[in-house]
């Protein structure tokens, strides 16, 4: 195997390591550090602009496969359907596929958490003797930090899908979790591509491409094990679902000698039957497509009478926190989530602050959503104020996870779990001089002079608030003083028109 | 504990506590003092099957053989793949020949199939037959890299499939009858050879004929494959032949 320039050991931006992987960040310092970021990130106009860029085609495409749906409205309604019924029954299923796909010659671990899926595939990266090692694409291995754990023990990984390979090179996490290198121009990248693989400088994301996949080629054929995720298990045939456009995890599952797939617990269907409806809306919401280029079941390894494909095939059913969200039945449902991204491409904030602010695995609004479960709400809960509740992200969603009222719900109970004082006193201020009209009136009176003064004093309560909007110009007169003075209405004086309505 | 207890353990407890039904947005179950949901459907007998509600709502897949056609036609034209009608194995047999010539391939890989095999005849090029006996009862010690790189080095794999997908445009190819898991992903061009009784109409459709091919023990690896291998991650442009196929022909032999 060539020399793999092995990436920067540090990611830029995932802010917190899980537990055993090493620093926390404190619950303040992830919260400073988005803001932080998010202020630097927004004031990058010409990046801003150039993700929107990216993203504008997103729209047009996909409303054009929606388009050939006969009704997308209730095929969210079915999709919503196969993926309630396995996360209401998740024991049930999972107790099948491990069966079924261990009937067919498959085994399966089982991992409570991040440390416990490591340690599982490293002791399958042992005892397979091996050395070299791909992977394609697999978010359930940035959120265990597996590359890391691998590389510290000595074995050379390498990301084979286009966006994650990109992302390695440059040492850094996705920065959204469909689209991991979303956010790179191609003249980053071909600078990129001559530094560590010493390719011509090009302008073309095509010839860019062609030298990734020259680049990978022979390392298929060398690598000992290939490591993937997967989208779906399937209870009723003990099958993994894995869905690409790329063709990278086909070859990850079929070169190399050992196969294994890291896989959240949450991805359980029931049928095969339930795929007909799911994949086609996978890649739908993610990308537009009609369906992703490759979907691909795989049962097991090699079969008899078969002749290629893995000795050995090892499913890692990881849990990680995903039984926590399923223990709160108000946010069960975001457990039915496909990860197809739909949420993060149509979200303003998304695309307003960028992926590597929210420091989490996944991003946007299911992120802030699942984060705070995943790592702990005191920590995380800033993430549920980063965003409008404009509700696109539930529009979008092609198996209707109620995500904005989510992020309501997790504003409602940080609150209830560190209520603020100040605000408390705040609202009760105000309550006790809205009761009283005088005093009302004699407070609008004063804040209506002394608008201008907000802006100037700095309050520091209020300064960051003040800070980035424009305060209104305060009117002459009170609204009430208005009212009292307005003009007569058309009804009162009694004039309307041959069917009775005020003219 | 062990670690599968542990979970299952701690999935139970969580489902012990009812939630919402499909359908029933968890904002409608909380907040402004609404009750919680009071009545779960009866787990584990739904009234619908999703597919079954889904299925007048999907993209549809024609309704007569014409239809269905005429629809995989112009999926796959859509997804950039090449699409061919013939008439006989001849004329399928010269089309191949004349792909092979204009593309000056050296080596194609093939597998052993009613309707490769007669069409590969006299090609004028090299071929590498990848599910040989040798091949298919090969121990893991001569499974080396040697037979790796004999397919990676073919300019393209011909293979069948066990059904072609109007609804999608997709081709279901599967690694007990079409020659494995990398002869349709390695090489540069993938050439699939089909008949039109293996359209389907959908999705739903080709797990139908799969059941009815394979009975329940599935090949190890089932695959749709819908168009050749692209990319959009570099600023989101579209890029044919990642890491699979850059080209990818059907031929479609209308009369055998």
């Amino acid at each position: 195997m060539p020399p793999h320039p092995s990436p920067t050991a540090t990611p830029r931006s995932d802010h917190s390591v899980d537990s055993a992987g090493g620093t926390e960040a404190s619950a303040h310092g992830a919260k400073k550090r988005f803001l932080h970021d998010a202020r630097e990130y927004v004031r990058d106009t010409d990046h801003r602009a150039f993700l929107r860029r990216a993203l504008a085609g997103y729209y047009t495409t996909r409303d054009g496969q929606k388009a050939r749906y006969r009704d997308w409205e209730h095929a969210r309604d079915a999709a919503n359907l196969a993926k309630w019924n396995a996360v209401n029954r998740l024991d049930e299923m999972l107790v099948l596929f491990a069966d079924r796909f261990e009937a067919g010659g498959g085994k399966v671990h089982w991992a409570r958490d991040a440390a416990e899926a490591r340690t599982i595939i490293l002791e399958i990266i042992r005892a397979a003797g091996a050395k070299a090692i791909i992977k394609s694409k697999c978010m359930t291995s940035e959120e265990i930090h597996l590359n890391a754990a691998l590389e510290a023990e000595g074995y050379g990984v390498v990301e084979s899908d286009l966006g994650e390979f990109i992302q390695q090179l440059r040492g850094e996490p996705p920065f959204h979790f469909v689209f991991p290198c979303m956010h790179v121009r191609r003249g980053e990248i071909s600078k990129l591509f001559e530094e560590h693989l010493g390719s011509a400088p090009t302008e073309s994301p095509e010839e860019l491409t062609m030298i990734a996949r020259r680049y990978m080629r022979r390392l298929y054929v060398e690598a000992d094990v290939g490591i993937t995720g997967g989208n779906f298990l399937v209870a009723e045939t003990g099958q993994i679902s894995i869905t690409e456009n790329e063709g990278n995890a086909r070859l990850t599952a079929a070169l190399p000698r050992v196969h294994v797939a890291l896989v959240g617990i949450e991805k359980c269907v029931e049928r095969l039957d339930d795929l007909a409806v799911l994949l086609p809306m996978l890649a739908t919401a993610g990308t537009g497509q009609p369906l992703t280029c490759y979907n691909t079941l795989y049962g097991g390894p090699r079969a008899a009478g078969e002749c290629d494909g893995p000795r050995e095939m090892h499913v890692v059913l990881l849990d990680n926190g995903r039984a926590a969200i399923l223990a709160d039945p108000e946010q069960r449902d975001s457990l039915q989530c496909i990860r197809c991204g739909a949420c993060l491409n149509v979200c303003p904030i998304f695309k307003n602050v960028g992926g590597f602010t929210y420091g989490t695995t996944y991003q946007g609004p299911i992120g802030s959503v699942i984060t705070p479960h995943l790592r702990g709400l005191g920590d995380w809960n800033h993430l549920s104020q980063a965003s409008s509740l404009c509700g696109a992200c539930t529009d979008a969603c092609p198996v209707r996870i109620d995500i904005h009222h989510h992020l309501l719900h997790n504003r409602r109970n940080a609150v209830r779990a560190v209520p603020n004082r100040l605000e408390r006193i705040g609202h009760r201020m105000f309550a006790a001089v809205a009761a009283r009209p005088r005093l009302f009136a004699a407070g609008g009176a004063i804040f209506r002079r002394s608008l201008w003064l907000l802006k100037k004093l700095r309050l520091p309560l209020l300064r960051d608030w003040i800070a980035s909007r424009d305060l209104p110009k305060a009117p002459a007169r009170s609204f009430r003083d208005q009212w009292r003075h307005r003009a007569a209405p058309a009804v009162a004086r009694g004039r309307t028109d041959a069917d009775g309505r005020p003219q | 504990m062990n670690a599968r207890d542990a979970i299952l353990a701690r999935v139970r407890e969580a489902l012990t506590v009812p939630g919402p039904g499909p359908h029933q947005r968890a904002g409608e179950m909380a907040g402004h003092g609404a009750a919680p949901h009071s009545a779960p459907l009866p787990l584990g007998n739904l009234p619908v099957l999703a597919l079954e509600a889904a299925r007048p709502w999907l993209p549809d897949g024609g309704a007569t053989p014409e239809e269905r056609l005429a629809l995989l036609a112009d999926n796959l034209g859509k997804l950039k793949a090449v699409f061919h009608r013939v008439p006989t194995i001849h004329a399928a047999q010269d089309l191949l020949f004349s792909i092979a010539r204009e593309r000056d391939w050296k080596r194609v890989a093939w597998h052993a199939h009613p309707l490769v095999e007669p069409i590969l005849s006299g090609i004028p090029c090299a071929t590498h037959r990848v599910d040989g006996a040798a091949a298919v009862t090969a121990d893991p010690t001569t499974d080396s890299s040697l037979r790796k790189d004999a397919l990676e080095a073919c300019d393209a794999g011909i293979t069948g499939c066990d059904a072609l997908v109007a609804q999608t445009g997709s081709i279901l190819v599967s690694s007990a009858s079409c020659g494995g898991r990398s002869l349709s992903v390695l090489p540069p061009v993938h050439v699939v050879v089909a008949v039109p009784e293996q359209i389907v109409a959908t999705l739903a459709d080709a797990f139908d004929a799969l059941r009815e091919r394979h009975g329940s023990s599935f090949p190890s690896m089932l695959s749709f494959i819908t168009g050749p291998s692209r990319t959009g991650d570099i600023e989101r442009i579209l890029v044919l032949g990642a890491h699979g196929p850059k080209e990818l022909f059907v031929i479609l032999v209308e009369d055998l």
